[in-house]
Parts: structure tokens; C-alpha cells; sequence
């Protein structure tokens, strides 16, 4: 594309920058005031008939997906890539710049300026100076023309990207957010306790992905409070990938277990009116029942029989239960066991250990993002950029040397491109520390 | 001694700090001057230990956490933070007169945690709060809060200066520092909340990402802090590249913080979304 074309300048331009900036914010508004991914009916009996018929041409009711939106995000990358074209070549000649080639009379033009007389040849303070630049870390490069000597030094040329690093984060970020939206997906899967699953039900009615593996919910529990409110949900959740259990994690909420790229998070439960009785007999043999409330049971190798007679209730919890236990021999035994816990049956025949609990689903979202590491990155050089661009600056001393008799004649003449009260101090101080010892000798 | 009362302690002092302020400011005086910056240091100085020591007695009731989990401890950092970069600046440009409407701001934010019909206790965190990115996303949001506010404050000054005030005999003179000056703070304010609330918004997904497998969902309290963030990103690149400053950077300074406060205050209240712990 030609540069100078219309078109070429017309997305080149920052104006245009802060037009798109205003209108996505402006335009953003409106998903924050209307809620988003509703059902037709919750906006036709709140907006009324015609309102969401043109909330459905607009794709109001899933706005930030919308078309125009995601033209919007477009059209700002676009406009971002433009400028940057555009003027990025202008700076790297900055950073690139050799600050030799600058004509004395520049220097002598400069608003930071000092100049002083020392003794000694041209020669000898050139090489002093030299020295005292590299203690305060400038590297000074020189060059001679009619009879003078010029030294230049600097610092921080390349914080002059510093934008770019900002811009082209901003792309990067968008980058790992296409990754992600084309190459994974978000959903959501119930897996009762004891029970597996890889089935993952898609968010936004996508269907299901199959995962090459399958999750087992070992177990779930609710901590509480004293004052009654939850405390933490932990799942205990083991992989199985063709039969064999390749890992296991207790996850919690903010603590999710990733495996092959896909993550459960723990994210809602379901109580049952079920209970999850575990026995282990005498003979080490142990097993996992799922038992209705107030139904009786067997294991009739062991021969068993026992049911959930009563429990207590805590909210929506059930925070102990009352087990009848029966091997026949006896007569059958009941005990209070608090949910989770595990107690000790004692028989003729040896002891049973017992432990009952309510049963729980629990809701876990997947997700599968390739694109995160990207956009984390992006962050990272968002951060890292805004910091540069801010807060560093490209700073330029020169001096230049010429005879005097005896004598040599030194300006030291300097510049920064940002923070120039900052910059007019640290020149002050550099100014006095190459006389002071200048002049010692 | 309990935190609450040392936190009450703080807004009477900040009240009095500002009194002094606005007093120095009006009647010229660089004693009341010394003296507000004296109180000032006390009052955060008081509100410090008051925030450590509600730390400790949230750890005493077995439920630690840092005091950084709803609206009244969200209030009550806000007001600290505004009285550690005001110190900053006043320390840094040596002039007093920003906090005659600096600490103001921080009195009016503790006073509005005092009084306010909201929530003051201590109480436990609820599971999707407990992760070691709650730290890192108030503080960051916080301290640009904070540096926003500063900036509006100065705004104030500005359009004050440039609607009532006379330019022309700026220094010993003038109440207020010089426009120039003033615009100079704003825009400095404005960068450094600028990183932070980008640092905010980016911990705040990060967080996201680990509790619920999305880094960035436009939920409402999302979508304010990104419209805010465009609220200053478009004011840092109207004054870079078109040169633009003085009153319409005031103004947007104002414009700014009205976002913040409807993403901060507003959202919480206002409108339903994911991030409703802030409300109670």
C-alpha cells in the first residue's frame, strides 16, 4: 500500500485512535446496563417487544461477541498496527542516531549547557573526561573535525520503543484471545461422587467435547464457618486415561487441577439424597455403597446389612448421620457418625471400619485456553512497556573539546527526551563532577 | 485499644488535618502549613496500626485475612493510600496547597466508611475470595484509585485557578501553585495511576483465570474498570500526540475519577455481576 495514500493516512492517524478508544468505552456501557446472554423472553417482558427486536439486530443481548463490537477490537488492532508502521521507523532512527554526526552548532544551541576552561591538551583532558563518563556509565564514542573533538554519550536510547512495547502488547493480548476462542472452549461437567466422566457440556449450547481422558470425583466436602457460612469446597478428582489412573488433586475453588491442557475448576455442587457409606471388614476388604436415606443395604459376600436411619441437618448440609449396622451375628448396632468421619464397628468377628457421608455431585468448569499463556505475556509487556515509556528516558550528553592556547576549552551540552526537570539536575550534577576534578590537576 | 477505634481516631484527625490544609492555604500561613503535614503524618500513622491491627484480630477470631475484603475495609485502604501519595507529592513538589483538597477526599472516604449504613465487620472469606492474588488486585487498583483521585484533586485546583484566578501572579502571590505546575502533577498522577490500574485490571484476570477459567468475562465490574481505562489511555494519548493540556486535561482528570467511582462504588451497587463481594 502506497503511504501517502488517503486511506493509508486516514488509519495512520491517532485521532482516529481516540475515536475508536471513545467509542468502544461508550459503547461498552451498555452490556453493563443490559444484561447479557439472557433468554428472548427476559428481554421482551423487560424491554418490551419492539425494544428487543432491536436488541436482537444488534446482537445487544451478547454484545461484547457482536459483530460491531469485534469490528470495534478490529479496527483498533488494525488502526494500532497502522500507526505503529507509520511512525516506528521515524524513532528507530532516534535510537539507531549517531550522535556524532550532530553539527557543533547544535550543541552550542542546546538549553542544558555548561562550559569551562582547564589545563592540559586536548588530548590529555579528552582522555579524562573519557574516564570520568565511564564511572557515572556513560560510554563515550568520539570524533575529531577542524581542530575540536566531539564526545558523545548515552543511556536508555532504546527506551524510545517503549510505546511499541505498549502497542504491540495490546496486539499480543488480542492475539491470545483469538488463540483461545479458536483453538478451545469453556463448559461444564457434573460428576457425581464415586462416579467418572469426560463429557464436557459446552457453554453457549456448542454441544460436547469428549476429552481422551476421563475425571473421577473420589469425594466432595463442604468446610464451614462457625457462623454457619461456607469456608472452602474441595473436590478430590483422579484422572483416567484407558483404564488407569494417571493422577490425583484435591482442587478447591482458586485451585484448579489441569491435565493435558484442560482445567477443572471447582465450581458449584449438588447435595443428593443419597448417602456414600464405606466399609472396610475385618479381612481388609473394603467398599463404597451408594445408599438412599432410610434404605437398607447389603454386601452380601460380607453379609451385611445396614441403611441410613436418621441425620442431622445444618443449613442444606447434613453434618452427621445415623447408621444401623447389621452382620447377622448380633444384634444390629447404631451409631452417629458426623459427615465424613470414619468410626470403628467392633464385632465378634473383628473391627469394621466405617465411614458415611452425604453424597454430593460437584460442578466443575472446564476450560481449555492455548491462547492464556499469550495474553499473560502480553501483560507482562503491557506492564513492563508502560514502564519504559513512563518512567525512562533516552538521555544525551556531548562534549565538545577545542584548543586554547595552553589551555582546552570543554561545553558539555546535554538532552532527554522525557522528565527533562529530572534530566536538568542529573546534567547539573554531571556538569560539576567532570570540572571539579578537572580541575584538580 | 481495638482497630475500629483507631480507625475512628484517623478520620477525626484527617478532619483536622484538613482544616489545617484549606487554613494554610487561605491564610497564608507555613506554620498551620507544618502543622497539617504533622497531623497527617499522624493520622497515618494511627490508620497504619488500625489496618495491622484489624490484620491481627482477624487472625485472633481464626479467620485471618488481610483487611482488604469488602466495601468499609476497601474505604478505609482508599483513604490510606490518598494520604501516602499526597505525602509523596507534597514531599516531592514542595507545596502544600494540594492537600487543602487531597485530604479532604481521603476524611470524606473514611468518614463514609464510619457512617455509612455498610458492613464494618470482620468476617470470614467466602472460598472464591481466599487466593494469594486478592493482595496484589486491591492494592494495584487501589493505589491508582488513589493516584486518580490526586489527580481530579489537582484537576479541581486547576479549573479553580483558571476560571477565578489570575495567572499572571503566579508564585508567593497566588494561593495556587502556577497552572503549569499543576498541570504537570496531573499528568504525572495520571501516568502512575495509569500503570497501576492496568496492573489492577491484569491481576484482577489473572485471578479470574485461576478461580474460574476465565481471564476476562465483560462482567460489569470488568467492563467499568477497561471503560475507565480508556478514559485515560484516550486523555495520556490526547496530550502526548496532539499536544493537548490544561483545562480539558482538568476536565478529564474529572471525567476520570467519575469512572473510577461508578467501577470502584457504583458498580457494586448499581449493577449485578460476579463481583458483588465489595457490596456488603
Amino acid at each position: 500500500m502506497q503511504k501517502n495514500n488517503s486511506i493509508w493516512q486516514f488509519f495512520a492517524s491517532v485521532k482516529l485512535a481516540l475515536v475508536i478508544l471513545f467509542l468502544i468505552a461508550v459503547t461498552s456501557i451498555i452490556g453493563t446496563l443490559i444484561p447479557q446472554k439472557e433468554a428472548a423472553e427476559f428481554y421482551i417482558s423487560n424491554y418490551g417487544p419492539k425494544a428487543a427486536q432491536i436488541f436482537a439486530v444488534l446482537d445487544i443481548p451478547d454484545m461484547y461477541n457482536s459483530w460491531w463490537f469485534l469490528a470495534l477490537l478490529f479496527l483498533l488492532a488494525f488502526n494500532l498496527i497502522i500507526c505503529s508502521i507509520e511512525r516506528f521507523p521515524g524513532v528507530w532512527k532516534q535510537v539507531t542516531a549517531d550522535g556524532l554526526a550532530l553539527p557543533a552548532e547544535r550543541l552550542q544551541k542546546m538549553t542544558n549547557k555548561i562550559s569551562w576552561t582547564t589545563r592540559g591538551s586536548l588530548s590529555e583532558v579528552q582522555n579524562g573526561l573519557t574516564e570520568k563518563l565511564q564511572k557515572k556509565g556513560f560510554k563515550a564514542s568520539s570524533r575529531e573535525s577542524d581542530g575540536s573533538t566531539i564526545l558523545f554519550a548515552q543511556k536508555g536510547h532504546w527506551t524510545r520503543t517503549g510505546v511499541y512495547l505498549v502497542h504491540s502488547s495490546i496486539l499480543v493480548i488480542f492475539l491470545g484471545a483469538i488463540i483461545g476462542s479458536l483453538g478451545g472452549y469453556k463448559g461444564f461437567v457434573t460428576i457425581p461422587e464415586t462416579q467418572e466422566s469426560s463429557r464436557v457440556f459446552l457453554f453457549g449450547g456448542k454441544g460436547i467435547a469428549e476429552l481422551d481422558f476421563s475425571v473421577r470425583c473420589n469425594n466432595f466436602k463442604i468446610d464451614f464457618y462457625p457462623n454457619g457460612m461456607p469456608k472452602e469446597y474441595t473436590s478430590s478428582l483422579t484422572v483416567i486415561e484407558q483404564g488407569k489412573e494417571v493422577l490425583t488433586k484435591e482442587i478447591e475453588v482458586n485451585d484448579p487441577l489441569t491435565y493435558r491442557g484442560v482445567t477443572f475448576y471447582q465450581s458449584s455442587y449438588e447435595p443428593y439424597q443419597d448417602f456414600v457409606v464405606t466399609i472396610q471388614a475385618p479381612s481388609g476388604d473394603t467398599r463404597t455403597f451408594i445408599v438412599p436415606f432410610q434404605q437398607q443395604e447389603s454386601w452380601g459376600e460380607a453379609n451385611l446389612k445396614f441403611g441410613v436411619i436418621n441425620a442431622k441437618v445444618m443449613g442444606q448440609s447434613i453434618v452427621s448421620s445415623k447408621l444401623w449396622f447389621s452382620d447377622g451375628n448380633e444384634s444390629p448396632a447404631t451409631i452417629w457418625i458426623d459427615d465424613g468421619a470414619q468410626v470403628n464397628i467392633e464385632r465378634q468377628n473383628g473391627t469394621y471400619q466405617v465411614s458415611a457421608k452425604q453424597m454430593y455431585a460437584t460442578g466443575l468448569q472446564v476450560a481449555k485456553d492455548p491462547g492464556v499463556w499469550w495474553v499473560y505475556i502480553g501483560c507482562g509487556l503491557m506492564l513492563f512497556g508502560l514502564y519504559v515509556a513512563f518512567f525512562m528516558s533516552h538521555r544525551r550528553i556531548w562534549l565538545l573539546l577545542s584548543h586554547e592556547k595552553d589551555n582546552t576549552h570543554v561545553l558539555l551540552s546535554g538532552s532527554a527526551n522525557k522528565n527533562r526537570t529530572g534530566f536538568e539536575n542529573h546534567f547539573a550534577e554531571l556538569g560539576t563532577f567532570l570540572q571539579s576534578t578537572g580541575n584538580k590537576d | 485499644m481495638d482497630s475500629s477505634q483507631l480507625l475512628g481516631i484517623t478520620t477525626f484527625t484527617l478532619l483536622f488535618a484538613s482544616f489545617l490544609y484549606i487554613g494554610a492555604l487561605l491564610f497564608r500561613s507555613s506554620m498551620v502549613g507544618r502543622f497539617a503535614t504533622w497531623f497527617t503524618v499522624a493520622a497515618l500513622v494511627i490508620q497504619t496500626a488500625g489496618l495491622g491491627l484489624r490484620w491481627v484480630e482477624s487472625y485472633k477470631m481464626g479467620i485471618g485475612h488481610a483487611p482488604l475484603t469488602n466495601m468499609y475495609e476497601s474505604v478505609v485502604f482508599f483513604a490510606w493510600t490518598i494520604v501516602i501519595l499526597y505525602l509523596g507529592i507534597e514531599w516531592k513538589f514542595k507545596t502544600r496547597t494540594i492537600g487543602a483538597f487531597a485530604l479532604p477526599l481521603a476524611f470524606l472516604a473514611m468518614a463514609y466508611g464510619s457512617f455509612a449504613p455498610i458492613n464494618k465487620g470482620i468476617n470470614p472469606l467466602v472460598p472464591a475470595l481466599q487466593s494469594n492474588w486478592l493482595l496484589a488486585h486491591v492494592i494495584t487498583c487501589f493505589v491508582g484509585y488513589a493516584a486518580f483521585a490526586i489527580a481530579a484533586a489537582l484537576g479541581i485546583m486547576y479549573l479553580l485557578k483558571s476560571y477565578f484566578g489570575n495567572d499572571s501572579n503566579a508564585g508567593e502571590t497566588s494561593l495556587l501553585p502556577s497552572l503549569k505546575v499543576m498541570d504537570d502533577i496531573i499528568h504525572k498522577s495520571m501516568i502512575f495511576g495509569f500503570i497501576w490500574l492496568s496492573a489492577g485490571i491484569i491481576t484482577g484476570a489473572i485471578w479470574a483465570n485461576s478461580a474460574w477459567g476465565t481471564y476476562w468475562s465483560w462482567d460489569p465490574k470488568e467492563t467499568w474498570s477497561l471503560i475507565t481505562w480508556f478514559v485515560y489511555a484516550i486523555t495520556l494519548h490526547a496530550r502526548y500526540t496532539r499536544g493537548i493540556s490544561g483545562k480539558a486535561i482538568a476536565w478529564l482528570s474529572l471525567i476520570g475519577l467519575l469512572a473510577v467511582i461508578f467501577t470502584y462504588y457504583g458498580v457494586n451497587f448499581l449493577l449485578s455481576g460476579l463481583h458483588s463481594y465489595g457490596s456488603g
